[in-house]
């Protein structure tokens, strides 16, 4: 599995927006390079990232070639329920890194 | 002579100094009148990309190295954290004092060459290749425990010949432009070169996250670069006139802070 890095609050108040950011360790190959041989580098690239917030999608990115390695994404979510943010990262080839948060949501003051 | 037509001061004298073994220890003075770090000479975005705990991409191979640092090697030797227990304690400043005189291997080492010996001698195990994400990502973790911490390197005793190979090193010209290091560090700072506004050439913040690498890569990395730049032949990772050079680099940087791991250009 990749390496990935997750800020998210694990508590907050309903209706409340919170800053969500993610990275994740990936070449991200364009599969433009050549090599010192001259050969092609093959292309291997994720493709698709997905946020879903107890099972909702609630914010999806597909990626191409000219994402820099490592992607960084980040957006924002409103806290609704308790519950868990699923972050979930999809290569070329299907497979998949997921990472689960757990969120505790206060009722509005 | 490309790079010639981009600088000022390459039909300057060069400094040369003797780096026979024979000669005496040179006079430790700094040679610049205010220390910048590199960070300084970075775009806002790049600096904050830094400064950002989380969305720093090198924190990917402190992650990394944090693992590692517990796992027990397959040889029934201790992990890393088996004899040095907590790193945020054990090694808070360690690095800042890196290169330095190593006792058993009678010579100065790095922090990836001190890494490397735990690895033979305390753990039974083939040294990691210099460059490889295990690699970087142990002296990142290990780095980032004096983030912000002052760098500060001994350079007398055992350590006195090959902080006065490194500083010949520094002031000597090579390749086919015919430049030393000062030529762009300490003549033409703040100058571009280029893409790149050309910094001191501190080194304390290494490993650093280089946006043209799309990676963590260690000092060496940087200095193979500098040399081909140059048009010199760089040394091999790990080579002694590196370490060497490196512990007059350190010595330079003192009193900057630590900052692996690092976001430049
Ligand atoms: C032709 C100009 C040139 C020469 C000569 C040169 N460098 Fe550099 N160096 C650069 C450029 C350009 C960079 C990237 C921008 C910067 O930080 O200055 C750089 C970066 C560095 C850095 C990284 C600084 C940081 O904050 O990340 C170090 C360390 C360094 N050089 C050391 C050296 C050493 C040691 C030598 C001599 C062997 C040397 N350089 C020779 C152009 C040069
Ligand atoms: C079996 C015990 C043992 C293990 C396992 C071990 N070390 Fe060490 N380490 C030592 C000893 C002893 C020293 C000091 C003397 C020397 O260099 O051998 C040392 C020194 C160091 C230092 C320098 C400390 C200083 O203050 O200068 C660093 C950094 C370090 N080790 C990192 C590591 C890392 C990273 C690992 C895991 C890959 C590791 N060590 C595994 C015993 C160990």
């Amino acid at each position: 599995m990749l390496k990935a890095r997750i800020s998210v609050p694990a508590r907050a108040r309903q209706g409340e927006i919170m800053a969500v950011k993610t990275l994740i360790s990936h070449p991200m190959e364009t599969g433009f390079r050549r090599n010192s041989l001259g050969q092609a580098i093959p292309r291997d690239i994720l493709t698709r990232f997905e946020c879903r917030y107890n099972e909702k999608p609630v914010f999806t990115a597909t990626l191409h070639p000219a994402v820099a390695a490592n992607p960084f994404i980040a957006f924002h979510v409103r806290a609704q329920d308790s519950g868990k943010l699923e972050f979930i990262w999809t290569d070329q080839d299907d497979q998949v890194t997921r990472v689960t948060r757990e969120l505790t949501v206060d009722p509005a003051a | 002579m490309i790079f010639c037509a981009l600088l000022a001061g390459c039909d300057k004298n060069p400094t040369v100094i003797d780096d026979s073994p024979s000669a005496p220890a040179p006079v430790a003075t700094a040679p610049l009148p205010e220390m910048l770090s590199g960070y300084h000479f970075q775009s806002a975005d790049t600096q904050a990309l830094q400064d950002d705990q989380f969305a720093n991409p090198g924190m990917l191979w402190v992650d990394r190295g944090e693992e590692l640092w517990t796992t027990a090697p397959q040889t029934g030797k201790p992990a890393c954290a088996g004899c040095h227990n907590d790193a945020a304690t054990d090694m808070a400043g360690v690095a800042a004092h890196f290169p330095k005189y190593n006792k058993s291997l009678d010579t100065v080492v790095n922090l990836e060459g001190q890494i490397n010996h735990c690895r033979v001698e305390h753990q039974q195990s083939s040294p990691l290749v210099y460059e490889s994400d295990d690699l970087l990502a142990l002296s990142a973790y290990v780095g980032y425990q004096s983030n912000g911490l002052p760098i500060e390197v001994a350079i007398d005793g055992p350590a006195a010949p090959a902080f006065a190979a490194g500083q010949a090193y520094f002031y000597t010209r090579r390749g086919q432009l015919n430049l030393a290091c000062n030529h762009c560090h300490e003549d033409n700072v703040g100058r571009m070169l280029r893409g790149d506004k050309l910094s001191q050439g501190q080194a304390g913040g290494y490993p650093a996250y280089r946006l043209e690498w799309q990676s963590i890569g260690s000092l060496h990395r940087r200095l193979r670069f500098c040399n081909v730049g140059v048009r010199a032949e760089p040394f091999a990772f790990g080579a002694t006139q590196y370490i060497e050079l490196e512990l007059y680099l350190k010595w330079r940087a003192q009193g900057l802070p630590v900052e692996t791991p690092a976001v430049r250009r």
